[in-house]
């Protein structure tokens, strides 16, 4: 895999090949394997080790890329003729700034962050792959259950650099695992991933599918409609996810924003506080965007009002200039950009939901799921989403359906597995109706990226279907 | 990249190892967009690797590098070795392969204007005009347009003595005009949404499409939903789109008839499928009128499923998948041909690039068209109330492949064989095998069409491949619109 050293050189002679005003050129390169098993056996076991360059031209106001994953001469060589020719037969862009200088891609207050490398899940080896699997299948077994799954692990380089003298390198791991427990008409499902392997669970996380499969099993068919549900925080953050490429500057530009003429209300509860926040101790990921601008920290939603929107460094500065710089709250690059040239500008990626410690206590502010079950006369317990999709872009309703794991809640306690749900649900009607949530955790799902969120009891959520199983 | 794939496959060969197989992949794309007047995005992007897969103790290993230098490619067949003996560890019984005969063949797709020759200048100013049309219109917020090329050059070598050469060539264009206004955004796409069509051709597609011709139009639509009525809700007859029609398939057959899914072997992520193997020939699966076939084969049209051989080099065939509205066929593997009797795989094992794994994917999955002549117009003129729905907006279904809640762009209300008025924000909402039992007419050959869906994601780590959907407009009874608003 490149190393930084490698990486500077293979941009010095980028650069020599290039005749354009300006060259950037990023760097992605992973060494990543995953383990999976279904029917409590091993059937598929990959490997694979690549490494990118994405070069950008800039002449005058005209941009372009060209991507290779070969660094001899020749094929450098291609891609920055293709990224030059891409970019020549354009009309000049006249908000395409100059790359940014490495003073300029600094935040302030940049310091040292803790490491998101960790030596024991770089060297994860398929043996050792292959015996969590085998203590997965072993809980398995033990409840007469099938599992299928994944146990996986990477080691991935980012880096950045520019003719303007910009170059950032980040170098991280990533361990994930994901549990699955089936039974003959019911099943459970339990998903985990840290920089650091020793953050993970398998027999805790197998114990918990499988018990979740045990006790929605004969699932009981109950009708739709209005629910409280408390959302485990994997189901939460999927469901939320869909919002956030909202929270951009080129959104509310565009027109195509749900937060269009509703920045600076309060359209949420007043217990919903919502930060990007690439430096927390929970989140993972690289401290600099597309254009090696330094990811800050920023708070979206503030007690139910939207704040603000994320920017790159170039829609900041059409913002100002545009009709709706006084109606959006602070403007400034925020560092959320994707590589440049995009349609879509920026987006936050880094979510944590802040719920202060002061809040919990008592049977009305709950810390965990057990306790919001507790503290629920009728509901539903939903452990996964599945399938979502927008139905309807300003009121932000989504489709959806429950999966793996959705239960019936009758004084308190979780009382039967029920046959899953279709959802049609307005995220903005969610979180005005959230009446707890726990201690945010790291989580992940199948439908958004990774977040640090809570669970959430949430009233009068919406199902309109219910499914045959 | 032949002579590198040579390499694994003879690193590959040690003691323990069954069968091997290597695949040498280049590929190359060309991604284009404009947005409100401007360039959005302009990229080539070329990748090269290999990718190898083995069975070794009786266990499936899979390794992958983008480095083809001869040490590079033998540390991954050993790689490859040493995480099949790993597999080893957790198996309950040896993979079984069915028989295959070894090929040696070379292949590319037809195509008369290799797209990559076409200058950027060109698709660009094709891009930009369409974009001018859109924005004429008053009211259009934001117009979107986008075009792709992509061409995947493989050399598939393994150890019975397969030697394939294949080149495939995709192209897809499409656009997409916004109109915010008061407190909704409505949109209208053209010739499909997410992407637009997409097909196994040369740039012949773009200049068929009629891309400037429609859309002003289809911008004038997208402004004009404002003042239409919300789609009702309730129970009412509708007929589909092609290209909506297309997604169904997609969606509540093409995925469900997946063996590894009816297995249990994406039961993590995908889901399962309720079309468990006593299904097989029995199953009311929909209609006397639902024929699919799940077809490879290049005399089934261009579509993105459509090759000479597999990613494990079984020759591409046609399996009926329903017949006559009874289930019978699976889309299946080498591995997974023996689960149903089949003496054979269906030819459909495809991977995403050099370093993926190659998994049961739809090939081109599509309903043939009805055999008496009728054509959409004629379809709603025999419509007495109804709705006519046309291009997919949001897509939902269960992970058994039950529940589905489709919504589109747009619909009109049809009153005695008359559309009568626009509806926005249109859905409808099903169990699969009611809603293809409730298909009571679909249109002949001349509204027939492949449509591409480009995004097929499945797998861990996820794949997304390209499917073909042939289709032409059909009409059901008693379907639950509106809901997804309710």
């Amino acid at each position: 895999m490149l190393t930084q050293e490698q990486a500077a050189d293979i941009f010095d002679r980028i650069r020599r090949f290039s005749s354009a005003d300006e060259v950037e050129a990023i760097f992605t390169g992973s060494r990543f394997a995953l383990t999976r098993f279904a029917n409590n056996t091993i059937h598929q076991n990959v490997e694979e080790e690549n490494s990118i360059v994405s070069i950008r031209t800039n002449f005058a106001g005209r941009t372009a890329r060209a991507t290779t994953n070969q660094f001899d001469d020749e094929s450098l060589r291609r891609a920055v003729t293709a990224s030059e020719k891409l970019a020549r037969v354009q009309v000049a862009d006249p908000d395409l700034l100059p790359m940014p200088t490495a003073d300029e891609a600094k935040a302030a207050g940049e310091g040292a962050r803790a490491t998101r490398f960790f030596e024991g899940t770089a060297a994860i080896a398929p043996a050792d792959r292959a015996e969590v699997v085998k203590s997965v299948v072993s809980v398995a077994a033990k409840h007469k259950l099938t599992t299928a799954g994944i146990c996986s692990n990477s080691e991935s380089r980012e880096g950045i650099f520019n003719s303007r003298g910009l170059a950032k390198w980040h170098h991280q791991t990533l361990a994930e695992i994901s549990v699955t427990m089936l039974a003959e008409n019911s099943s459970g499902w339990q998903k985990s991933n840290s920089p650091d392997v020793r953050k993970l669970d398998a027999a805790r996380l197998a114990e918990t599918a499988a018990q979740k499969a045990v006790e929605s099993a004969h699932p009981r068919e109950i009708a739709p409609g209005k629910y409280t549900v408390i959302l485990e925080p994997s189901a939460a953050l999927d469901i939320v996810g869909f919002m956030f490429w909202d929270y951009s500057g080129v959104a509310i530009l565009d027109q195509r924003s749900f937060l269009n003429d509703r920045i600076g209300t309060k359209l949420f509860g007043e217990n919903i506080n919502i930060w990007d926040d690439a430096a927390h101790p929970l989140q993972a990921g690289s401290p600099f965007d597309g254009e090696g601008m330094r990811r800050q920290r920023v708070q979206l939603v503030e007690n139910g009002v939207v704040k603000r929107v994320v920017y790159a460094r170039a829609t900041a500065r059409k913002m100002k200039n545009s009709e709706y710089a006084a109606k959006v709250g602070p403007i400034e690059p925020t560092g959320h950009g994707f590589p440049l040239p995009n349609e879509m500008g920026e987006m936050p990626m880094n979510i944590v939901f802040e719920v202060p410690e002061q809040v919990f206590g008592g049977t009305e502010n709950p810390r965990s799921v057990e306790q919001m079950i507790a503290s629920t006369e009728r509901g539903v317990l939903v452990t996964r989403l599945w399938y979502i999709r927008e139905v309807d872009p300003y009121e932000k309703i989504v489709t959806g359906m429950t999966r793996d794991g959705t239960f019936l809640i009758e004084n308190g306690k979780v009382q039967c597995g029920v046959r899953n749900f279709r959802l049609n649900q307005s995220l903005i009607s969610m979180l005005s109706n959230v009446e707890a949530m726990s201690v945010p955790v790291r989580a992940c799902g199948e439908e958004s990226f990774d977040m640090v969120v809570p669970a959430m009891k949430v009233r009068e959520f919406n199902f309109t279907e219910a499914t045959k199983f | 990249m032949k002579n590198a794939a040579h390499l694994v496959l003879d690193a590959a060969s040690v003691g323990g190892v069954s069968y091997a197989d290597a695949r040498a992949v280049s590929i190359r794309n060309r991604s284009l967009t404009t947005k409100n007047g401007r360039v959005g995005h302009a990229s080539e992007s070329e990748s090269l690797g290999i990718g190898v897969r083995v069975i070794a103790d009786g266990a499936w290993g899979f390794a992958a590098s983008a480095d083809l230098s001869r040490s590079a490619v033998e540390a991954a067949a050993v790689r490859a070795v040493e995480v099949a003996r790993a597999s080893a560890r957790v198996k309950r019984e040896n993979v079984r392969l069915a028989p295959e005969p070894a090929a040696v063949a070379e292949w590319t797709t037809p195509y008369k204007v290799d797209p990559f020759t076409t200058s950027v200048e060109q698709n660009l100013d094709l891009l930009l005009k369409v974009d001018a049309e859109m924005r004429a219109v008053g009211g259009v917020t934001l117009a979107e347009t986008g075009m792709n090329f992509l061409r995947e050059e493989s050399w598939f070598l393994s150890s019975e003595g397969s030697d394939i050469h294949q080149t495939k060539y995709s192209t897809g264009a499409g656009y997409t005009a916004y109109a915010f206004a008061g407190s909704e955004i409505q949109k209208r796409s053209y010739p499909n949404s997410f992407g637009g069509q997409w097909q196994n051709r040369g740039y012949e597609l773009i200049d068929e499409m009629k891309l400037v011709e429609n859309a002003r139009r289809v911008a004038e639509e997208a402004v004009a939903l404002h003042q239409a009525e919300q789609c009702p809700e309730g129970t009412a007859t509708i007929i589909l789109d092609g290209s909506q029609l297309g997604l169904q398939i997609h969606e509540s057959i093409g995925h469900p008839i997946e063996l590894d899914r009816v297995l249990g072997m994406e039961a993590n992520f995908a889901g399962t499928s309720f079309l468990t193997l006593e299904k097989l020939g029995h199953l009311r699966y929909g209609s006397e009128l639902v024929n699919v076939v799940a077809d490879a084969r290049q005399e089934h049209g261009p579509g993105l499923g459509t090759f000479a051989y597999d990613d494990e080099g079984v020759a591409a065939q046609l399996t009926p998948i329903i017949t006559k509205g009874r289930f019978t066929g699976y889309l299946s593997s080498r591995e997974t041909a023996h689960t149903i009797g089949a003496e054979r795989s269906g030819g459909t094992l495809r991977a995403e690039g050099w370093n993926r794994l190659p998994m049961i994917r739809m090939t081109n999955v599509s309903i043939l068209p009805g055999e008496k002549p009728l054509s959409l117009e004629q379809l709603i003129a025999a419509t007495d109330d109804g709705i006519y729905m046309e291009t997919n907006k949001s897509w939902s279904i269960d992970d058994k492949r039950y529940n589905f809640q489709f919504g589109c762009e747009i619909a009109w209300e049809i009153k005695h064989g008359k559309r009568v008025r626009m509806l926005k924000n249109p859905s409808y909402s099903g169990i699969t095998t009611e809603f293809w039992n409730s298909m009571d007419a679909i249109c002949s050959r001349d509204e027939w069409a492949i449509w591409g869906t480009p995004n097929c994601g499945k797998g861990q780590p996820q794949q997304v491949v390209g499917t073909g959907h042939g289709a032409s407009p059909a009409r059901f009874r008693n379907v639950r619109v509106g809901s997804a608003y309710s």
